[in-house]
C-alpha cells in the first residue's frame, strides 16, 4: 500500500519536475514546481514528519511560490521570451554537471540503503523538532533568523534608497 | 469488520455529511447577507421565491448551472479552468480538522463530531487556506483582463500581508495551550473561573489582543469588507473573477463564503471555547447541544462578518498595506512577546 502510493507520488513529482523544466510560459512552469512541492510535503507526512510536511506547504507552496507567481504576473512576460547571451555554455556546461549531480544522488542513495531510519516514532513532529532546534540545533538556528534578518533589511535598503 | 473499513466508513460517512452541511451553510450564508444587508439598508431583500425569500439560494444555484459558460479567446484556457477550482478546494478542506461537537453516541457507538484529529491541526489549516491565494491570483491573471489582474495582483499582496498576521496572532494561542490539536485546544477551554466566566481564550488578557488581530486579519484574508480591495466594484469592476461566469464564477463565490465560515469557525474554537457551553437534559440533548453552542458562535461571527460589510466604507489601497504592516503586524508580534512573558511567569 504504501509502496504503490511512493510510485504513484514519485511518477507524479518526477512527471512534474520535467514539465516545469520543458514548458515555455513561466507560469506553466510555477504551478508544476508547486505540484513538486505539493508531492514532497506527501512524502513527509508518509515518512510520519507531519511537521515538517505542513511547514512544506507552508513556507515553500504557501509563500516562496506565491512570490514567484506575483513577480512573473507582475511582469507578465510572454512565452518562449529566454534566450540569453549564455545559451551554448548553458548547453555544454549542463550535460556534465547534470552528470555529477546524477553521481552524486547515486552515492548518497547508495550509502543510506540499509542505514538506519529514524528510530524514534516521535522524529517528525512539532514538538521533537522544536525540542531539536531550541537545544542542540540553538546556535545554527539563532544565526539563519540573523542571517534572515539581515536579508530582510537588505531588501528594505534596496527598495527604498530614502528612508 | 477491521479496523480499517470501520474507519473508511466512518471518514466516508462523516465527510459526507460535513460537506453537504457545509455547502448547506454555504448557499444559506448568501442568503443570510442579502437579507441582513438589505435590513440593514431598510430594504426587503429577497422576498418572492419562497417565504422571505428562502429558496433563493436554489434559484441562484439553478440559474448559475443554466448560464452561458464563457472563456474569453485570449485567456490562457487551462489555468482559466483550473483557478475556481483551486480557490474552492482549500476552502472546503480546511474544515476536516476543525472539531463540531463533543462525543455523540449512535446507540452504543461513539462518533466524535469531527473528520480527522491530527496533530498538527491549526498548521493544516494554515497550510491549506494558504494555497487558496493562487485560485484568485491564478483566476485574475489567466482571464487576459487588466481589472482582472489588477485584482489579483492586489489580493495576492494583501493575502501575502495579513497572513502574516494571522499566523502570529495564533501564535498566542499555542503558547497558552502547548498543542497544535484543536481537540485539545478546545478541551483546554472547559470550565468556569469564580462560577460563571467561561474558561474561554478570549478572557485571558493577552489572547484578547491576538484575538483582535486574528479577526481583523482574518476579514483581510477573506477579502470581505472593509477590506475588499481585489473587487472593489467601483474600481475594478468585479476585480480577479470579471470574465468568470456561470458555474466558475460560482466557484469563487462559494470559496468565499467557505473561507468564511473556515474563519469563523477557528475563531470560535480558538478564542470561544468551540463547542463549550451548557448541556444539560437527557444523553440525546446532551450530545447534541455542544455542536448547536458551536453553530451559534459562528453564525454571530457570519453575522458580524455582514454587519460590517454593512457598516464601513472601503479601506484605500495604501491605507490597507500600512494598516497590515504597520499596525497590525507590530501588534502582533509585541503580543506574542507579551504572551511569552505572561506564560514563562505563570510557569
Amino acid at each position: 500500500m504504501e509502496l504503490v502510493l511512493f510510485f504513484i507520488l514519485a511518477i507524479i513529482a518526477v512527471g512534474a519536475a520535467i514539465n516545469m523544466v520543458v514548458q515555455k510560459h513561466p507560469i506553466h512552469s510555477a504551478l508544476s514546481l508547486i505540484v513538486v512541492m505539493g508531492t514532497l510535503s506527501l512524502f513527509y507526512v508518509m515518512l510520519h514528519a507531519e511537521f515538517l510536511a505542513v511547514v512544506q506547504v507552508i513556507v515553500y507552496a504557501g509563500a516562496i511560490m506565491v512570490l514567484f507567481v506575483f513577480v512573473i504576473m507582475l511582469l507578465n512576460p510572454h512565452a518562449a521570451e529566454h534566450t540569453t547571451r549564455y545559451g551554448t555554455i548553458l548547453k555544454f556546461g549542463g550535460v556534465p554537471l547534470g552528470l555529477l549531480l546524477l553521481a552524486e544522488i547515486v552515492v548518497v542513495v547508495q550509502r543510506s540503503v540499509g542505514a538506519a531510519r529514524p528510530a524514534s516514532a516521535l522524529a517528525g513532529t512539532t514538538e521533537a523538532v522544536g525540542r531539536l532546534l531550541f537545544t542542540e540545533y540553538l546556535i545554527p538556528f539563532e544565526f539563519i533568523s540573523v542571517v534572515i534578518l539581515v536579508a530582510i533589511l537588505g531588501a528594505v535598503v534596496l527598495t527604498k534608497r530614502e528612508l | 469488520m477491521s479496523d480499517l473499513t470501520v474507519f473508511l466508513i466512518n471518514t466516508t460517512i462523516k465527510s459526507i455529511v460535513v460537506i453537504g452541511a457545509m455547502l448547506g451553510a454555504v448557499a444559506y450564508s448568501t442568503w443570510l447577507e442579502r437579507k441582513l444587508v438589505a435590513h440593514l439598508q431598510v430594504r426587503w431583500g429577497p422576498h418572492r421565491v419562497g417565504w422571505h425569500g428562502l429558496l433563493q439560494p436554489i434559484a441562484d444555484g439553478l440559474k448559475f448551472i443554466f448560464k452561458e459558460d464563457i472563456i474569453p479567446t485570449e485567456a490562457s484556457k487551462f489555468i482559466y479552468i483550473l483557478a475556481p477550482t483551486i480557490a474552492f478546494i482549500p476552502a472546503l478542506l480546511s474544515i476536516s480538522v476543525i472539531p463540531f461537537g463533543s462525543l455523540g453516541f449512535f446507540g452504543s457507538h461513539a462518533v466524535r463530531f469531527q473528520i480527522t484529529d491530527l496533530n498538527i491541526g491549526l498548521l493544516f489549516i494554515f497550510a491549506v487556506t494558504s494555497l487558496g491565494v493562487y485560485g484568485v491570483a491564478l483566476g485574475g491573471w489567466a482571464s487576459n483582463n487588466k481589472y482582472s489582474l489588477m485584482g489579483a495582483l492586489r489580493s495576492s499582496a494583501q493575502m501575502i500581508s495579513y497572513e502574516l498576521s494571522l499566523g502570529l496572532s495564533v501564535v498566542s494561542v499555542l503558547l497558552v495551550a502547548g498543542t497544535l490539536s484543536l481537540e485539545k485546544i478546545v478541551e483546554l477551554q472547559s470550565g468556569t473561573w469564580f462560577g460563571f466566566i467561561p474558561k474561554w481564550n478570549i478572557f485571558v488578557l493577552p489572547l484578547f489582543i491576538s484575538f483582535f488581530t486574528y479577526f481583523v486579519s482574518a476579514i483581510a484574508e477573506t477579502n470581505r469588507v472593509p477590506f475588499d480591495l481585489p473587487e472593489a466594484e467601483s474600481e475594478l469592476v468585479a476585480g480577479f473573477h470579471t470574465e468568470y461566469s456561470s458555474m466558475k464564477f460560482a466557484l469563487f463565490f462559494l470559496a468565499e463564503y467557505a473561507n468564511m465560515l473556515t474563519v469563523s469557525a477557528l475563531a470560535t474554537t480558538l478564542f470561544f471555547g468551540g463547542w463549550h457551553g451548557p448541556a444539560f437534559g437527557p444523553l440525546w440533548l446532551q450530545g447534541l447541544l455542544p455542536l448547536f453552542w458551536f453553530l451559534a458562535k459562528v453564525f454571530a461571527f457570519m453575522f458580524f462578518y455582514i454587519w460590517t460589510r454593512g457598516t464601513l466604507p472601503r479601506f484605500r489601497y495604501d491605507q490597507l498595506m500600512a494598516f497590515g504592516w504597520k499596525f497590525l503586524m507590530p501588534l502582533a508580534i509585541a503580543n506574542v512577546i507579551l504572551t511569552s512573558f505572561v506564560v514563562a511567569w505563570k510557569g
